[in-house]
C-alpha cells in the first residue's frame, strides 16, 4: 500500500505492507535510522517520535495509519548540519546519555514537554520521561539536561513570533586553552578539531 | 516481533466499518492501537483485516446531553485528560486518567479502546463501572445502549459481538454540589497494570451527611466491580466508623472473587490492598466533599 | 603533570564527545549498518525445557515466497566447532542451534533466512519440529544432587564446578571465636538488559577471504572465537569496531548469534543479519545474569570483629557452560570486601539446569557477593547489638594498611574507607537521618536505613581463569593505543575495541591531551577494524580507565619523547638542554623555540636536517599489560585485578505496611575511584549502576515455573526501573589514587551496581526488623513485604 508520510517537513511516499510499523517505515523506507527499536511492544520508548508535537510510540502505529500527521523524528530537531538545538546542547552539557540508544526518544519527549510547559518542576520532568526507559544513566543527568534547557529557553532572545522549534544556541567561540574546564565549546568546533590549526 | 500479515482498510463511515466487521469475524477494529498493536506484534492476535476507525466522524467529540457526559469512542485519553468538560462533570474520570498508561500512550490511546479491551485492571472501565456508565455500541443493523455491568463480561471479554463497535460512552453526571472523588491504585511501577485499584465518588449534604456514594474495585475480579456502600448513605461523613464499614464491604466482596496469585502479587496482598485503597479513596472523597467539593480536585 | 591533582584536562568537566552524535540520532548501531542484498534471520524456539529433537520439517517454511534457507543444528554442528567453554568441560558442548536435543524453553532449534525479518518470522511459524520431551531440572539445589536429570548426559552430572578454597586458618578461627552466625541469601536471576538487543551482520567475501562482522558486541577475544568456531584463520575475520553499542553492561557476548550468522553468510553468499527481537532476547539471547544461593557462616567477637567467613555460593548457570562459572571466581579477588577478615573458606559451585544460559553481567559476580557480605555484616551487628556503621568502622581495613593482602592472595592497592564513610555521614547529616527515620516510624510507616560498603575491583585480568581451570594458563590481559601525528601536525589516536556508552574516545583524547599538553578537543580518536588493530581485551572488568588510559598515556609519552628527541637533534642539544611545553620545544640556552607544526614538518619532510638513522614521521604505539598481572596461581592464591575503588551507600527508605511499596527518601553514595578522568562519565556510571541495583533488588527477575516455562519474556513482566523508580542520588567524592596506574585512576564502570542491592535490601530489612521479619531473597517485591508484615501481626488472619 502507498502512504504519504510527512516527516520533518518532507513528504515521503512509501509503499509498505499494512503490517509495517511507522518505526520500521521511518528506518527502512525513509532512511531515518535515529529512531530505535528497543522492545517493539510499546514499553521502552526508544521508538518515540512526535506526531503533531505529541510524543507517541512509533512501534505502536502502522505506517498506513500515519498519513496526515506532522511527524518529527530526532533528525528533525537540530537546526542545521553540525548544529544542536538548545535542548540537545543541554544534553551534551550535562552528559544526559551514555550509549545513546534511548536518547532520541528522550530528546523528543523533552522538546514536547518544554513546548507545553516552559517551566517544569523536577517532578513534572520525571513524569514526562517516565515512559522512556534508560538503562545507562539512572535518569539523573537527563533530568538535569531538561532543567538546564528550560532555563536557557526561558532566557533566550525571542524573535517576534515564538516558533515551535527552539532555536540553536550560538555558543561563544572560546579558545580552548583559556578555559579548558568550560563546558560549552563552539558547536562546530568538533567537525574541525583544530579550527585549521595544529 | 512483526505482526502476521493483514489487510488494512479505512472506511469513511461507521456503518461501513460495522459492515466489514460483520462480514468477516476475523476482522478487528483499530483506533489508538496501544493495546492491540502489542498483541499483533506478539502474534497473539491475527486479524485478517484491520478496520481503522480512528478518524470516523461518528466516534469523535465530547458533549453533554440529558444529564450525561458523552465521550465519543475515539476520544483520545489525553483529550479527556485535558478537557474542561471532563474536569467539571466527571471529576472521578479526571482523577483516574493520569494513571492510564504513560503520556505517550494516552496521546494515542482512546477511551473507547480501553473499554473495548476490558482489561480487569484498567482505569477507564473501572470508572465506567463505578459510575454506572452506559456503553453505546453500534452494528450495521442496530444501536444498543448497555449498562457497564452488562458490557463487561469477564477478563478481556465484553458484550461486543462481531460486527459491533463501541460508539460512545455516556457517563452520568452527578448534580452540582458537595462532590468528592478518590482514586488509588497500586502496581509495581507507576502506571503498570494495577494489582488493585479503588474508585470512589460521593456527594455530601449541607450537614456533612452522605447523600450518595459509589465505590468500584479494579484488578481483583475478572472485571471492574461496583461494591455497595449504601449503608453509608445518610451517615455523617466524619464518623470514625466508616473505614471499618468499607473494610467489611470490600473484604466480603473479595471473598467472592477468584483472586489471582502470580509472580508479581499474591491473592492475600490483593485483598489487603483492596481494603486499604478503598479506604484511602474514600478518605480523599470525603475530604474533597467536605472542603467544598464540586469540581475535580 | 603529576599523579595527584593539578591536571590540565584530566578531572575537568569536559563534554563527552560521543554525546554529540547520539543527541542528533547519528549513532551507528548495528541495525543502522547498510548492506546490499542483506538477508534476515528469525529463530525457531523450542517450547520445552528439555526434549529430544525427533525431526524438523522445513518444507512449508521453504515454500513461503521470500524464504531462502532453513538451517538446523545438525547441519550447523557439522560445519562449525562448538563455542568455547571457560572451564574444562569438553562434554558440555554448545552450538548456536540445538543439536539432537533442546535444553531450555526458547532455545533456538532452527534459523530461518528470508528477504525480510517479517517474512522470516512468518516462516518460523511454518517450521514443524517434532519433540520428545525429556525430564528437566530447574532448581539449582536439585541440579546439584547426583540423581538430577543431567542437562548434558555426556558430562555425567549437572555440576560444572565444585571447588572449595581454604585461605587461612578457618577452622582455628572458628574454634577460637565462639560467636557464630549462619544464614542464607539468594540473588534472584536477573540481568542488565540493555534497551538495544543483540544484533550482528556478517558478510563473507570469498575472493578476498574476509569475513566482515558488525555487531553490538562487548566481548574479549570475540574475533578469536569467531575464527575458531568457523575454522578460519583469525586474519580472515574483520570485526568493525566503530559500531556503537546500545548498552551492554557485560551481557553482549553474542558469539552464538555471530557464528550462526557468519556460517549463513558463507553458505548463502549474501550478507546475513540477525537483530534479536525482544522475545528472542529475553528468552534465548543467553544473557541472563547470576542466580546464586549463598550459605554463609561467620565467626566473630563480642566486639563485632569478624575473623573468619565460610561461604558456599551455588550458581545456576543454565543450560550451557560458557563463561558464567567464572562469575564465581572473580569475586575471589575481593572475597572479604573492605574488611580485615583473616581467613575464608569459599566453595564455588556452578550447576547446569534447563534454564537459559547465564552470561557476564556488570561486576561479573561481585554484586551478588557483596550482597551476601553486607548482609553478613548487618546480621553480625544485630547479633552483637552494635550499630551497623560502627561495626563496619571496626572491621574496615585501615588507610595505613595498604597495600593490603587479603587471604585469597590479592593485594588491594589503596583506599581510605573510614574517610569516605565519614564524608557520607557528614553529608547525610546522619543524626538527622536517624531522626527522620524515627519520625516516619511514628507516623505509622515502616522505615529503615540501609548501608553498604564495598569494593569495585578494577583493571581487569583473567586471573580467575587459571585459578578455576588449570588447563588455562592465560596471564596476559592487555590493551593498546596507537598515535599518529600527521604531516600537517594533526593528532589521531586509535583504540581497538567497541564501546557501549563509556566515553572511551573522550577518555583517550583527554589522556593524550594531558600528556602532550594539547587540548583534547584537537585530538581525534578512531577505531580501526580488528585487522588493523593492536591487541585489546574490550571493556570488561572495569578496566578501560586503567588500561586504555594507560596505553594512551604511554603512547603519548613516546610521542612526547620523540618530539623532544627531534628537537634535540635539530638544536644539537642533550635532553636536559630543552624544555617541552604544549607541543613546542625550546632550546634552554638560546631560547629558540620550535612549534609542533615545525617539528612535524621536519619529521615528515626535512630528512636532510636530521642525523643518520632518524626514522621519518611522528607516531607511536603501546600495548600494555595489566599492572600486577602476569603470574599464575600459587596454593590457590592469585592476584586478581590491580586497583580497588570503594563505594559506600547510605539509604533512608520507608514503606507503608499494607501497600508494601518501598520508597527511597534519600540516597547518598560516597565514591572513591582514585583520580577521575572525566567527572561526567563517573557520575553517569554511578547513577546508572544504582538504577540497575534498584531494579535487581526490587523489580527485576527472570522467572521460570516448575514446568520450566519462562514467564517473564517481555517488558510487561520483566520490570525495568523508570524515572519514577530511581530517586535523586547525592554523590560524595573522595580520591585515594592508585599507586599502580599512570594517573592514579581506578575503574568506575560498575560503580553503584555493586552496592545498591545490598543497601536497598539492608534498608528494607532495617525497616521490618522491629516486626521480626527478614527478607533473604532478591528481588524483594511489595507483595511479599505486605504479606510478611501481615503475617507477623499478633492474631493476624489475612
Amino acid at each position: 500500500m502507498n502512504v504519504e508520510l510527512q516527516v520533518n517537513g518532507t513528504d515521503h511516499v512509501v509503499d509498505v505492507e499494512p503490517r509495517k510499523t511507522l518505526l520500521d517505515a521511518l528506518r527502512e523506507d525513509c532512511a531515518l535510522t535515529g529512531t530505535h527499536a528497543g522492545c517493539e511492544h510499546g514499553v521502552c520508548g526508544a521508538c518515540t517520535v512526535l506526531v503533531d508535537d505529541a510524543p507517541i510510540r512509533s512501534c505502536l502505529l502502522f505506517a498506513v495509519q500515519a498519513d496526515g500527521y506532522q511527524i518529527t523524528t530526532i533528525e528533525g530537531v537540530a537546526p542545521g548540519p553540525g548544529e544542536l538545538s538548545i535542548l540537545q546542547d543541554a544534553f551534551c552539557e550535562t552528559h544526559g546519555m551514555q550509549c545513546g540508544f534511548c536518547t532520541p526518544g528522550m530528546v523528543l519527549t523533552g522538546h514536547a514537554l518544554l513546548k507545553r510547559n516552559p517551566n517544569p518542576s523536577r517532578a513534572e520532568i520525571v513524569d514526562a520521561i517516565s515512559g522512556n526507559i534508560c538503562r545507562c544513566t539512572g535518569y539523573g543527568q537527563i533530568i538535569e539536561a531538561i532543567e538546564l534547557a528550560a532555563e536557557r529557553l526561558r532566557g533566550r532572545n525571542l524573535s517576534d513570533s515564538i516558533s515551535a522549534e527552539p532555536t540553536m544556541v550560538h555558543a561563544d567561540i572560546v579558545a580552548p586553552e583559556d578555559e579548558p574546564e568550560r563546558g560549552i565549546i563552539k558547536a562546530a568546533g568538533y567537525d574541525l578539531p583544530h579550527e585549521g590549526k595544529p | 516481533m512483526k505482526a502476521a500479515p493483514f489487510e488494512y482498510v479505512r472506511p469513511s463511515s461507521l456503518l461501513e466499518a460495522c459492515s466489514i466487521l460483520a462480514d468477516d469475524e476475523d476482522a478487528l477494529p483499530i483506533a489508538g492501537g496501544q493495546t492491540l498493536v502489542p498483541m499483533l506484534a506478539m502474534r497473539l492476535a491475527r486479524p485478517t483485516i484491520l478496520v481503522d476507525i480512528l478518524r470516523l466522524p461518528e466516534l469523535t467529540g465530547i458533549g453533554r446531553a440529558n444529564g450525561f457526559l458523552i465521550l465519543g469512542a475515539t476520544t483520545r485519553q489525553v483529550e479527556a485528560e485535558r478537557s474542561a468538560l471532563v474536569a467539571s462533570d466527571l471529576p472521578l474520570l479526571a482523577k483516574a486518567l493520569p494513571w492510564v498508561g504513560h503520556q505517550p500512550t494516552r496521546n494515542r490511546g482512546t477511551v473507547g479502546g480501553s473499554v473495548a479491551n476490558a482489561d480487569p485492571s484498567a482505569e477507564i472501565p473501572l470508572v465506567a463501572a463505578t459510575l454506572g456508565a452506559r456503553i453505546v455500541i453500534q452494528s450495521r443493523e442496530e444501536e444498543k445502549v448497555l449498562p457497564a455491568d452488562d458490557f463487561f463480561l469477564g477478563a478481556m471479554s465484553t458484550a461486543l459481538e462481531p460486527g459491533f463497535c463501541v460508539k460512545e460512552l455516556r457517563f452520568p453526571v452527578w448534580p452540582k454540589g458537595r462532590l468528592g472523588v478518590g482514586f488509588h491504585e497500586i502496581s509495581a511501577r507507576k502506571s503498570d497494570f494495577a494489582y488493585a485499584s479503588a474508585a470512589v465518588q460521593l456527594a455530601a449534604d449541607d450537614d456533612d451527611k452522605c447523600l450518595n456514594i459509589v465505590l468500584g474495585l479494579g484488578g481483583l475480579s475478572d472485571r471492574p466491580v461496583r461494591i455497595s456502600l449504601d449503608s453509608i448513605i445518610g451517615k455523617d461523613l466524619r464518623a470514625t466508623s466508616l473505614p471499618a464499614i468499607v473494610a467489611e464491604a470490600v473484604g466480603d466482596a473479595c471473598d467472592g472473587f477468584d483472586l489471582r496469585s502470580d509472580i508479581h502479587a499474591s491473592a492475600s496482598y490483593r485483598r489487603r490492598l483492596a481494603i486499604s485503597l478503598a479506604q484511602r479513596a474514600m478518605r480523599d472523597a470525603i475530604d474533597g466533599a467536605l472542603q467544598g467539593g464540586g469540581e475535580a480536585q | 603533570m603529576t599523579a595527584q591533582g593539578n591536571f590540565r584536562y584530566v578531572s575537568t568537566t569536559r563534554r563527552v564527545r560521543e554525546d554529540r552524535r547520539f543527541v542528533v540520532g547519528r549513532g551507528t548501531y548495528v541495525a543502522d549498518v547498510p548492506a546490499r542484498e542483506m538477508l534476515h534471520v528469525a529463530l525457531v524456539p523450542s517450547p520445552h525445557p528439555a526434549a529430544k529433537i525427533i525431526a524438523i520439517d522445513s518444507a512449508e517454511a521453504l515454500a513461503l515466497p521470500g524464504v531462502h534457507y532453513v538451517l538446523t543444528g545438525e547441519e550447523l554442528s557439522g560445519a562449525v566447532d562448538p563455542l568455547m567453554n571457560g572451564l574444562d568441560t569438553p562434554h558440555v558442548r554448545r552450538f548456536p542451534l540445538a543439536v539432537g536435543q533442546t535444553r531450555y524453553a526458547g532455545e533456538w532449534v532452527a534459523a530461518v533466512v528470508a528477504e525480510t525479518r517479517a517474512v522470516a518470522e512468518d516462516a518460523v511459524e511454518l517450521v514443524q519440529v517434532e519433540y520428545d520431551p525429556l525430564p528437566h531440572v530447574i532448581n539449582p539445589e536439585r541440579a546439584y544432587e547426583p540423581q538430577s536429570p543431567p542437562v548434558h548426559p555426556g558430562h555425567g552430572s549437572n555440576v560444572l564446578l565444585d571447588r572449595t578454597f581454604v585461605w587461612g586458618e578457618v577452622d582455628r578461627h572458628f574454634a577460637e571465636n565462639p560467636r557464630h552466625l549462619k544464614f542464607r541469601v539468594t540473588w534472584g536471576r536477573n540481568s542488565t538488559v540493555p534497551i538495544e538487543t543483540f544484533g550482528v551482520l556478517a558478510k563473507w567475501d570469498p575472493w578476498r577471504e574476509i569475513l566482515d562482522v558488525w555487531a553490538s558486541i562487548q566481548m574479549p577475544k570475540y574475533s578469536d572465537q569467531i575464527a575458531r568456531s568457523l575454522r578460519i584463520p583469525l586474519n580472515c575475520v574483520r570485526v568493525h569496531q566503530d559500531v556503537d553499542v546500545g548498552g551492554s553492561y557485560g551481557v553482549k557476548r553474542g558469539i552464538k548469534h555471530t557464528v550462526l550468522v557468519s556460517h549463513l553468510a558463507r553458505r548463502l553468499g549474501r550478507p546475513v543479519r540477525l537483530i534479536e527481537d525482544r522475545l528472542e532476547n529475553m528468552r534465548a539471547g543467553d544473557a541472563h545474569g547470576p542466580e546464586r544461593i549463598f550459605d554463609v557462616e561467620v565467626a566473630f567477637t563480642d566486639a563485632g570483629i569478624v575473623h573468619s567467613m565460610k561461604m558456599r555460593a551455588l550458581d545456576n548457570a543454565g543450560a550451557y557452560a560458557g563463561r558464567a562459572p567464572f562469575q564465581l571466581g572473580k569475586p575471589i579477588g575481593a572475597i572479604v570486601g573492605p574488611y580485615q577478615i583473616k581467613s575464608v573458606q569459599y566453595q564455588a559451585i556452578s550447576v547446569t539446569t534447563n534454564k537459559a544460559p547465564e552470561e557476564a553481567v556488570r561486576g561479573f559476580g561481585q554484586s551478588p557477593t557483596n550482597y551476601a557480605i553486607e548482609t553478613m555484616m548487618d546480621k553480625v551487628a544485630a547479633e552483637c547489638g552494635l550499630d551497623r556503621i560502627e561495626m563496619r568502622r571496626r572491621n574496615f581495613i585501615r588507610k595505613e594498611q595498604f597495600p593490603y593482602l587479603i587471604p585469597s592472595g590479592t593485594r588491594y592497592d589503596s583506599g581510605d574507607y573510614h574517610t569516605v564513610l565519614d564524608k557520607v555521614l557528614a553529608h547525610a547529616n546522619y543524626g538527622e537521618l536517624l531522626e527522620e527515620r524515627d519520625r516516619l516510624r511514628k507516623s505509622g510507616l515502616l522505615a529503615g536505613i540501609g548501608i553498604a560498603a564495598c569494593l569495585e575491583p578494577s583493571g581487569g585480568n583473567s586471573a580467575f581463569e587459571p585459578l578455576l581451570n588449570e588447563k588455562n594458563t592465560t596471564t596476559t590481559w592487555m590493551e593498546s593505543c596507537r598515535i599518529n601525528v600527521d604531516g600537517l601536525g594533526f593528532i589521531t589516536a586509535t583504540m581497538h575495541t567497541t564501546s557501549s556508552g563509556q566515553g572511551h574516545e573522550t577518555l583517550v583524547a583527554t589522556v593524550v591531551g594531558e600528556v602532550l599538553e594539547i587540548d583534547p578537543d584537537r585530538i581525534r580518536v578512531v577505531r580501526p577494524d580488528t585487522l588493523a588493530s593492536l591487541p585489546s581485551n574490550s571493556p570488561v572488568g572495569s578496566r578501560m580507565a586503567i588500561m586504555l588510559g594507560g596505553a594512551a598515556f604511554h603512547a603519548a609519552q613516546i610521542i612526547k619523547s620523540k618530539v623532544i628527541d627531534l628537537a634535540c637533534r635539530y638544536f644539537g642539544r642533550e635532553g636536559d638542554g630543552v624544555t617541552y611545553s604544549a607541543g613546542a620545544v625550546s632550546d634552554n640556552a638560546t631560547g629558540k623555540r620550535l612549534e609542533l607544526a615545525e617539528l612535524v614538518n621536519i619529521a615528515h619532510r626535512h630528512h636532510h636536517s636530521l642525523p643518520e638513522g632518524t626514522r621519518p614521521g611522528l607516531n607511536s604505539e603501546y600495548v600494555m599489560q595489566v599492572p600486577g598481572g602476569g603470574k599464575l596461581a600459587e596454593n590457590s592464591r592469585i592476584q586478581m585485578y590491580p586497583a580497588y575503588s570503594f563505594e559506600c551507600h547510605l539509604i533512608l527508605l520507608s514503606l507503608d505496611p499494607i501497600l508494601g511499596k518501598p520508597e527511597i527518601r534519600r540516597y547518598i553514595i560516597g565514591h572513591d575511584c582514585g583520580t577521575i578522568i572525566n567527572p561526567h562519565i563517573v557520575k553517569g556510571m554511578t547513577l546508572g549502576g544504582i538504577a540497575h541495583g534498584i531494579g535487581a533488588s526490587l523489580l527485576e527477575e527472570f522467572v521460570y515455573d516448575e514446568e520450566g516455562q519462562f514467564l517473564t519474556g517481555s517488558f510487561m513482566d520483566y520490570l525495568l526501573p523508570s524515572s519514577h523508580e530511581v530517586p535523586h542520588v547525592e554523590m560524595v567524592h573522595h580520591c585515594t589514587p592508585s599507586p599502580l596506574t599512570v594517573l592514579g585512576q581506578k575503574g568506575s564502570g560498575e560503580c553503584g551496581y555493586l552496592g545498591a542491592p545490598a543497601a536497598v535490601s539492608g534498608a528494607i530489612n532495617d525497616a521490618v526488623r522491629p516486626l521480626g521479619i527478614w527478607f533473604d531473597k532478591l528481588p524483594i517485591r511489595a507483595s511479599r513485604i505486605s504479606d510478611a508484615v501481615a503475617e507477623s501481626a499478633p492474631g493476624h488472619s489475612q
